[in-house]
């Protein structure tokens, strides 16, 4: 990912720093910055380009996102183009600390690191309650309410909480 | 959805969700041959998501019914990313290719080719169908068309998903004496006669494969996926797919079958409804 701050390139910055004010809008607490969908900001005289990772190739909040990302870079320059990008594949990796602090505080799980190897049958390791920390879960499914998140249930706290899945 | 795309503002001549290529990257014979490869597995995906998307609301469990809706969301995500790059190698539109095409052009594999029946079925057709899939996917992991390997590096972290559940279901049916295991092995003898069709030989195979873009034959790949599924299908007690070659005519329709006509009929109908909707 391009850093975030640049100090030679203010423009750039700029647009980073005006980036973390568009959200996912599945769950809206976490940016697309710290998603890890913006994958890189390219700025010239009077353009700016975005390059915007799909979490999953069939989610349908991409397009949203990326008329989202259009409308709040409109003030930075005449010509602004969001392009979807498949340059490399959006791994949960990409989430940074801070998004992953955040789904914790929205009840989610956060993906554990995504698994090198994937093999021909792969298994989810368990993941951590989001409420009470227990790592006594169990995975429940593997398919949630959306694309990216798997439902699981809490042995200890006896909550179902969502994990993002590693992809 | 129009044929004259030159009266449709420009931001809908762009695809929105593949990265836009140079498609004189390809020469016209290559880009021939990967076209018809691309609309098998796009049509694949597509008709397997409607199918699937048929037990929206009547899964025989709420967290099936979720699960099930994911896996045709996925598939037809899969299918739209297939058919919007066929579109951008030869100027023709994703929508006309999903929505405004003939039963009998599709070219979905018979597997695929079945209505959703009984849970037994559904789950023994998707864990053929997800396999085979799977080791489609490998052998064009490598392709030397860039696009086409990026879409499929993030597509293949995807399907691992759908192999997983699925295999969880196929032991959970395989595992219970009675109603279960009689549904599963009566599902899997009816498809057994469909099961290489994923891999029946695409006519621009030596195409591709001269040109890198197919890493294997699909000969070669059957095989393959037979020995993959093989080993859980001995391991379970059940009956192993065929031997033999992938049948010639695994994915003609030029008689379109009654289930097919009549899903043809139900995801073309809103398109049918409103001339120059899009997707």
């Amino acid at each position: 990912m391009v850093a975030p701050t640049l100090a030679a390139r203010p423009l750039e910055s700029a647009v980073w720093a005006a980036l973390h004010d568009v959200h996912d809008p599945e769950i809206p607490t976490i940016s697309v910055v710290d998603l890890g969908v913006v994958r890189t900001v390219t700025t010239e005289e009077g353009s700016v380009r975005v390059e915007l990772l799909p979490t999953f190739v069939g989610c349908p909040a991409i397009e949203v996102m990326r008329t989202a990302v259009e409308e709040r870079l409109a003030e930075f320059a005449d010509e602004v183009t969001v392009e979807i990008s498949f340059a490399e594949p959006w791994t949960s990796d990409r989430i940074s600390a801070e998004g992953k602090r955040v789904l914790r505080n929205s009840g989610f799980a956060p993906p554990a690191r995504a698994a090198a190897n994937l093999s021909f049958l792969p298994v989810l390791p368990v993941a951590q309650c989001p409420y009470c920390g227990s790592r006594n879960t169990t995975l429940e499914n593997v398919f949630g309410p959306t694309l990216c998140r798997a439902i699981y249930h809490c042995g200890d706290c006896r909550q179902p909480f969502e994990q993002f899945k590693e992809v | 959805m129009t044929t004259d795309q030159a009266r449709l503002p420009t931001r809908q001549l762009i695809q929105p969700d593949v990265p836009r290529f140079d498609r004189r990257t390809l020469k016209p014979e290559a880009r021939d041959a990967l076209t018809g490869m691309l609309l098998t597995m796009a049509d694949d995906e597509f008709v397997l998501g409607f199918w699937d998307s048929e037990w929206t609301g009547i899964a025989p469990l709420l967290e099936e019914d979720v699960a099930f809706s994911s896996l045709a969301q996925d598939e037809i995500g899969h299918a739209r990313v297939w058919y919007e790059m066929i579109a951008q190698l030869t100027g023709d539109g994703a929508d006309r290719l999903a929505f405004h095409r003939e039963p009998e052009e599709f070219t979905h594999a018979r597997l695929v080719d079945h209505p959703r029946t009984d849970w037994a079925f559904s789950i023994a057709r998707r864990w053929l169908y997800d396999t085979a899939d799977s080791v489609r996917l490998a052998a064009l992991a490598n392709s030397t068309f860039e696009p086409l390997a990026q879409v499929v590096a993030k597509v293949i972290r995807e399907e691992r998903y759908h192999l997983m559940h699925m295999d969880a279901w196929l032991r959970r049916l395989a595992g219970r004496d009675g109603e279960p295991r009689q549904r599963l092995e009566a599902a899997l003898a009816a498809l057994a006669p469909d099961a290489l069709s994923v891999f029946t030989p695409l006519p621009t195979e030596e195409r591709l494969i001269d040109a890198g873009l197919l890493s294997t034959p699909t000969t070669d790949l059957a095989n393959r996926w037979r020995a993959d599924v093989g080993g859980v299908l001995n391991e379970l007690g059940l009956p192993a797919v065929p031997d033999g070659r992938p049948p010639a005519d695994g994915r003609d329709h030029a008689i379109p079958s009654e289930s097919f006509r009549w899903l043809w009929g139900e995801f073309t109908s809103v398109a049918r409804l409103e001339d120059g909707a899009e997707w």
